[in-house]
């Protein structure tokens, strides 16, 4: 469908699945009762699943097709945020202008990075990206901070000029009068599950983004991607030149990340300069090999699963702790609580640490990985099945 | 490539399906019934507590969760009742609010704005919190407040001491008991014209974001009023560590006063290493060298020890003082944790207290209604002697404290004495005074 092969349909079919029906499968246990607390199904953190996603796809495409590791993606992050929320500023709440805004700021961005760091690869490529991330973020924090506002991040006023802004305009952000924070909530016996406008026009991106990527992993673009991943110097030798190519990639994947900028922008509208540290470019190559580097689907599995952990655990307290083990005779319970304790809360990095450590050795191609032996523990049967998805590793 | 075995009818149809999937969340935008965001339906309301557990103010934010903790016991009936019992106004019973069992739910900053924002959105969507508190840093405390004045709820912000959060970033659903950077400065200069003389040359070091800089604007111009100089401002990153780079040069500028406007983990680090350095030692200009830090905090002085014998600095509360109120807090919170508590702490849990009784005497928890009762609203009993909420900015008016640092402490909760207590009307400025002009409340959200 759609030009892709009928595996690759599949995948986008399941991945749109997923991303429509997110608000039901996020929100398996009822409110009020005791597992409500791991209910991921709220459209802020929705949300971030979808969008955090959109920058892991991008990324993969450089780090996944050309094996580059760029550790300074979210300085493009945080350009497209700043583009957004200045849109809002000068034009109007409308997230159309913003969205394009802030992918073309990415893109001659990353250009300009992205000629200066390619032209080392490996380590020093790495250091590059991580070095102008790093200026970026000081810039942004201080030296530029009648643009970004500085620490306190940069917010849209009433007495901002907002020239499109018609009288009667919504304040908040929306397209084209559709406001994003709009909620139909569902009711359903002890469940309730929220549909937010916001979170289905991030999932409509999403789909975008993950066909586009989809069609660059099997083109003869990606193709060439691959190749330079494998061996540049051979590349080289057959008389192509590797750099343009290395740099499109760099620049598409600036670009979704871009986008993802602006998207965290629409859905609230606040731009921050800790969205360049150098903590944010780590985390999305956390994303992207604990999902799985090189495959189509890890990227938003590891955004889902890291964005989880940061924002459900982190708000488990001892006090819920002391709810759940209530059953125990009061000792024990204490004893279990204080086991515990260093895991949850503050110590949710902790936790997802270890986590991350568990998959990378145990599961070096990530959760799909993991996905993929689960998968052949059920269908030993068809043995010639089997090998064939394992002859195929980077899907 | 293409192998699909997918015909053009039916992609056609699964793309009505999926477009009529897609547009289904617009046709419903009118959904819920409610007259305001988390109307709180069953027999609990719930608060969100959101306080940096990571980052440079962890400390002030552990204080402060357990300060939110207290109120909430003293809320449902549950403890001593510690300030409700000296509080002036007398709606609450100890029965939670209006009947209701109050509840809370927690989240961690990070002392970054985009992670607070997610943690309050989670609890406005998740948990269906009605008030958020909470904040240890003025950057997250304005970014949050714009949040929940987005999503219609109550801001009732913590530890914010930067003049933006009720100057030109105020909005109406937010309110501020704290004090801030001009009401220390205002209330600092006199004291210090008179310990160290009218002829002082000043060096900032100021940490680099809204509170910094407001806290370093306001210094300069009450310590130049009474006849100082300030000889440079040099911007320190809030991430920093280490502050020898920027100490070094401060013996050769001539200056013989150093401003640290910093504060948590950056003043412990900042003050220690100046120490170290010696300046304190020093004679320059035929003058005993000085080190001023503008706002202090019980749990700063406990990080930075015996170096802060000598040194003035503000502070909106302390447990030492003698009123009724400020006793009974004590008493309550040391019962609880084994230990005084600190400026935090004491206007988290005022916070707590002054949100729920504005619930009770509007008897409803509309944020408008709330808005309405916090304004202009005059109270007493709660530590800081007789207060104003202002309405025209929603800034609380009491007295300054003046305090300094004193090394031959008993323990680590005596390092800091109270020199002078400000009166409230030398702290009063105009809600347009330039240093906070620029800003709108707006009007007054209720959410859905």
């Amino acid at each position: 469908m759609f030009g892709l092969n009928s595996k690759d349909t599949r995948a986008f079919l399941l991945i749109a699945t997923l991303a429509m029906l997110a608000p039901i499968l996020l929100n398996p246990f009822p409110t009020g009762s005791a597992l409500a607390q791991f209910n991921a199904g709220y459209p802020d953190l929705m949300q971030r699943f979808v969008i955090f996603g959109i920058f892991a796809i991008g990324f993969n495409i450089l780090f996944g097709l050309t094996g580059y590791l760029s550790f300074g993606h979210a300085a493009f992050l945080g350009v497209g945020s700043y583009s957004a929320v200045w849109m809002f500023k000068l034009l109007s709440m409308n997230v159309v202008p913003a969205l394009i805004l802030s992918v073309i700021v990415a893109a001659l961005f990353s250009v300009f990075i992205g000629f200066v760091s390619l032209r080392r690869s490996g380590i020093y490529f790495s250091i590059l990206t991580l070095a102008f991330a790093q200026m970026s973020f000081n810039l942004a924090y201080s030296v530029f901070t009648p643009i970004t506002n500085g620490e306190t991040g940069l917010q849209v006023y009433n007495s901002d000029p907002q020239y499109l802004m018609a009288e009667g305009d919504p304040t908040v952000t929306h397209f084209f009068g559709l406001e994003m924070r709009e909620t139909f909530t569902l009711q359903l016996g002890g469940w309730s599950f929220d549909f937010a406008a916001g979170y289905y026009m991030c999932a409509f991106l999403l789909l975008a983004a993950f066909y586009l990527s989809v069609r660059i992993f099997r083109s003869p673009f990606g193709l060439t991607l691959r190749a330079i991943k494998s061996n540049q110097q051979r590349v080289n030798y057959t008389g192509l030149n590797a750099r343009p190519y290395t740099l499109a990639a760099f620049v598409i994947s600036g670009m979704y990340a871009g986008l993802a900028g602006g998207l965290l922008a629409c859905m609230d509208p606040l731009a921050g300069a800790e969205r360049m540290q150098w903590t944010a470019s780590g985390e999305v190559v956390l994303m992207t090999i604990l999902g799985g580097a090189g495959t189509l689907i890890g990227p938003v599995l590891g955004a889902g699963f890291i964005k989880y952990f940061e924002n459900i655990f982190s708000k488990i307290n001892d006090t819920v702790l002391h709810q759940w083990f209530a059953f125990m005779p009061d000792g024990l319970e204490n004893v279990i609580v204080t086991i515990v304790h260093p895991f949850i809360g503050k110590g949710w990095n902790l936790t997802l640490g270890l986590m991350f450590m568990a998959v990378v050795i145990f599961l070096p191609g990530g959760l799909v990985e993991g996905g993929q032996r689960i998968g052949k523990l059920f269908s030993k049967r068809t043995p010639s099945d089997a090998a064939s998805t394992a002859d195929r590793p980077t899907e | 490539m293409s192998t699909s075995n997918f015909t053009r009818r039916g992609v056609l149809k699964t793309g009505a399906i999926a477009g009529a999937g897609l547009a289904t969340p617009t046709f419903f935008t009118a959904g819920s019934a409610s007259a305001f965001t988390n109307d709180p339906t069953g027999s609990s309301v719930t608060f969100g507590f959101n306080v940096p557990q990571t980052g440079p103010y962890a400390d002030e934010g552990m204080d402060e969760l357990r300060a939110f903790e207290l109120a909430v016991e003293h809320l449902n009936g549950e403890g001593d009742g510690g300030m409700l019992n000296t509080f002036s106004s007398n709606a609450l019973g100890g029965n939670g609010i209006l009947g209701k069992k109050v509840a809370f739910v927690t989240g961690d900053t990070q002392t970054k704005s985009d992670a607070a924002r997610a943690s309050a959105q989670s609890m406005i969507q998740k948990d269906g919190a009605i008030m958020i508190s909470g904040g240890s840093s003025s950057g997250v405390a304005v970014a949050v407040q714009g949040l929940c004045q987005e999503a219609g709820v109550i801001f009732m912000a913590g530890l914010t001491h930067s003049n933006d959060t009720t100057g030109k970033d105020r909005k109406r659903n937010g309110f501020r008991h704290f004090f801030n950077a001009y009401m220390s400065a205002a209330a600092l200069a006199p004291v210090l014209k008179k310990e160290y003389g009218a002829d002082r040359k000043a060096y900032h070091l100021t940490a680099d974001y809204t509170w910094g800089w407001t806290q370093q604007a306001s210094i300069a111009a009450a310590t130049e009023a009474v006849g100082w100089q300030t000889v440079n401002n040099v911007l320190t990153p809030l991430a920093d560590t280490d502050f020898s780079a920027y100490i070094a040069p401060v013996l050769n500028s001539g200056a013989d006063v150093l401003v640290l406007n910093h504060y948590g983990g950056n003043m412990v680090n900042s003050l220690t290493q100046a120490v170290q350095f010696g300046l304190r030692d020093k004679m320059v200009n035929g003058k005993q060298f000085e080190i001023v830090v503008p706002l202090y905090s019980e749990l700063m002085a406990k990080g930075a020890g015996k170096n802060i014998g000598g040194i003035l600095g503000s502070t909106n509360w302390s447990w030492k003082l003698q009123d009724e109120g400020t006793k009974a807090f004590v008493k309550s919170f040391g019962t609880k944790y084994g230990f005084p508590p600190s400026n935090a702490a004491h206007t988290c849990y005022v916070q707590t207290l002054l949100y729920a009784d504005a619930a009770a005497r509007a008897g409803s928890f509309n944020p408008c209604a709330i808005v309405e009762a916090l304004e202009g609203f005059e109270f007493d009993g709660l530590g800081n002697g007789k207060t104003l909420y202002r309405a025209d900015d929603h800034q609380c008016f009491k007295d300054v404290l003046v305090q300094k640092g004193n090394a031959e402490a008993a323990n680590e909760y005596e390092l800091l004495e109270i020199v002078e207590v400000t009166p409230v009307d030398q702290v009063t400025y105009a809600s347009d005074h330039p240093m906070f002009a620029g800003g709108e409340l707006g009007e007054c959200n209720a959410g859905a």
